[in-house]
């Protein structure tokens, strides 16, 4: 397994400069940072892209799209820059996808689930957003969340103390994560996240609307465009309410109405994500999302994860329907008790 | 919101059956030429919804009293006069054998009792709107029901790559109707809450064409030569909601099965 990703990793390699390259000039155009990023010396001045259209008219982001990417969200303790050199980024990849490699090394725990390299389920064997930044965060600048405000923590801790007053994790099947349980999936969004794998999106517009589908349980986003406002506040959803609207050749999507339920770093239901969309090239639907939640955090922060154009088309992932894996879990978790109480019996 | 709109539709439903009895699916109206696309092709975009009691029963029906005793007559059947082309569906002598059964255990069965998802042609007329979303080279069928979706691949069609609940979907234009050829399924969906049944050979062909600026005729012919004795055909109207602010909300019902699914699974508390 493990030399297999070093062999796909050292292909890539010089591919990867040449991509890296061409990333920052396109993040360049619309970023802050460019000036930093200046030396990246390759670069000629490129005339500004000319984002296609639809026929009637809206700028076209239809396509299959990635989230997928080596770049944490947050820069990663120690390193203080907030734009890595191509060399720097290659080495981060590098290590980023060795670490992904080993958690299904044989003889480990994970292994025994699947092997995430055999069947192409580690980021590098497909396409990745590629990104010079040390992290996604750009706002603040230390690359960091701000820390929980007080009702931030104060929720933490009483959302920790409900967890433990639950029970085990395999005690039933409300305490498991609401991955395992096929509810929502982290990628689902607002906001679009990397995921563990499958990151994919399909992009389809009519007039009028907007349509993201996620690849992970199927998440569908149907966005209207045409300023209505968002619901009552008494409708409360998992993925929220969005309502769109163009600002030049930008997609900007306001999401609200969340039921809280699946937190984002710490969110509550008060979680307002506003994201926008921008293809600054065929292959790269610019990404950029800044989430205000006043009960959380004290200020608002913002994140540029790029989406790369991937390959379609997006098959049936029909999470609930074939997961034996909880049922197993927990009937694993009986069946130890089971056996516990015997051995107890019998002493 | 929910439970006013489905009493509402409950008691349209027993309104549409008795006209849907008295008339007649409506035939094909060509007469009608509907609004284009930017891409000049007729525009299906909308949220639809069907008013027909099919999804407890696409044969003739009468009402039934609800299978959960507690539900009283919120969860009553309407009876209904059925979607069926000729009104009984042709299956093999078996295969009805088998549809008795799925009935009479439908409540542990039916793939709907346990947020599945819903198949084809079922995800068209259960009793939830639906979005289509419409593009040149794709076009969406978004479901409220467990956000079941289905993407119809107007270019760039191949087969199904494997089998699957929702099918895979090549669709094409005749004139004023859209086409959909739907194969690739698994052998786990039903057509409705009466045990109505399939195997993985199932092809459903389904035809969409506007009959006026808020109704489509719906059609579809169904054929599975393990199942059913000859190929069999399906048709309904389905209607546009035209209420401002009409949007698909989420039904995300995988949370409201858990216990039902794993409660059993459940620790018991130490004696």
């Amino acid at each position: 397994m493990r030399h297999r990703i070093l062999v796909s990793l050292r292909g890539m390699a010089v591919a990867l400069v040449v991509a890296l390259v061409a990333t920052i000039t396109v993040t360049g155009q619309t970023q802050a940072p460019a000036a930093k990023v200046a030396p990246a010396k390759a670069a000629p001045a490129t005339k500004p892209y000319t984002v296609p259209r639809t026929l009637d008219g809206q700028p076209d982001l239809q396509g299959f799209w990635t989230s997928a990417t080596y770049v944490p969200l947050e820069r990663p303790n120690g390193v203080t820059k907030e734009i890595y050199t191509p060399d720097e980024a290659e080495a981060a990849i590098k290590r980023a996808a060795e670490r992904e490699a080993e958690q299904t090394e044989p003889g480990t725990t994970a292994d025994v689930h699947y092997d995430f390299t055999q069947f192409g389920l580690d980021r590098s064997q497909s396409t990745f957003s590629r990104n010079l930044r040390t992290s996604l965060i750009v706002d603040p600048p230390d690359g960091k969340m701000p820390p929980l405000n007080a009702e931030g923590q104060k929720r933490a801790q009483e959302r920790a103390a409900a967890r433990k007053a639950a029970g085990g994790q395999y005690d039933a099947v409300e305490n498991m994560p609401i991955g395992s349980r096929c509810i929502i999936m982290g990628g689902s969004g607002p906001p679009l996240m990397s995921a563990g794998y499958n990151s994919n999106y399909q992009i389809v517009q009519s007039p009028g609307y907007v349509m993201i589908l996620t690849e992970m349980i199927h998440d569908v986003r149907v966005i209207p465009l045409d300023g209505r406002p968002a619901p009552p506040s008494g409708v409360r959803q998992w993925m929220g309410v969005s309502r769109g609207r163009w600002e030049g050749d930008t997609l900007i999507v306001e999401t609200t109405n969340f039921n809280g339920k699946n937190a984002f770093r710490g969110s509550s239901e008060n979680l307002k994500v506003t994201e926008r969309f921008t293809r600054t090239a065929d292959d790269v639907l610019q990404y950029r999302f800044t989430i205000e939640d006043p009960s959380t955090w004290s200020r608002s922060w913002t994140a540029e994860a790029p989406l790369a154009k991937t390959d379609g088309p997006i098959f049936e992932f029909a999470c609930h329907e074939s997961n034996y894996g909880i049922a197993n879990i927990l009937a694993g978790a009986r069946a130890d008790e089971k056996k516990a109480a015997e051995k107890k019996g019998s002493n | 919101m929910r439970n006013r709109f489905l009493i509402a539709t409950t008691t349209a439903c027993a309104v549409a059956g008795l006209v849907l009895a008295m008339t007649g699916v409506a035939a094909q109206t060509p007469a009608y030429r509907a609004p284009r696309t930017p891409d000049g092709k007729p525009n299906l975009n909308g949220i639809w919804q069907t008013m027909n009691t099919a999804n407890w029963n696409i044969e003739a029906h009468s009402a039934a009293p609800s299978p959960v005793r507690d539900l009283g007559a919120t969860g009553a059947v309407p009876g209904g006069a059925g979607i069926v082309e000729g009104g009984e569906i042709p299956y093999l002598p078996a295969a009805r054998k088998k549809q008795q059964e799925n009935y009479a255990n439908r409540l542990k069965l039916d793939p709907e009792v346990n947020c599945y998802l819903p198949g084809v042609p079922r995800s068209m007329y259960l009793p939830y709107p639906f979005q289509i979303i419409q593009s040149a080279k794709h076009i969406m069928m978004v479901h409220e029901y467990a956000g079941a979706v289905r993407t119809i691949y107007m270019s760039e069609q191949t087969e199904a790559p494997a089998d699957s609940w929702m099918g895979w979907s090549n669709g094409r234009w005749e004139g004023e109707t859209l086409v959909v050829d739907t194969k690739g399924f698994n052998d786990l969906s039903w057509f409705d809450r009466a045990g109505n049944f399939h195997s993985e050979a199932l092809h459903v062909v389904e035809r969409f064409t506007p009959r006026s600026a808020e109704t489509l005729t719906y059609e579809a012919t169904i054929e599975d030569p393990k199942v059913f004795s000859k190929p069999w055909k399906i048709s309904m109207p389905l209607y546009k909601h035209v209420e401002r602010n009409a949007q698909l909300m989420e039904f995300r019902c995988v949370e409201f099965v858990e216990d039902l699914l794993y409660g059993h699974l459940r620790k018991q508390p130490s004696k």
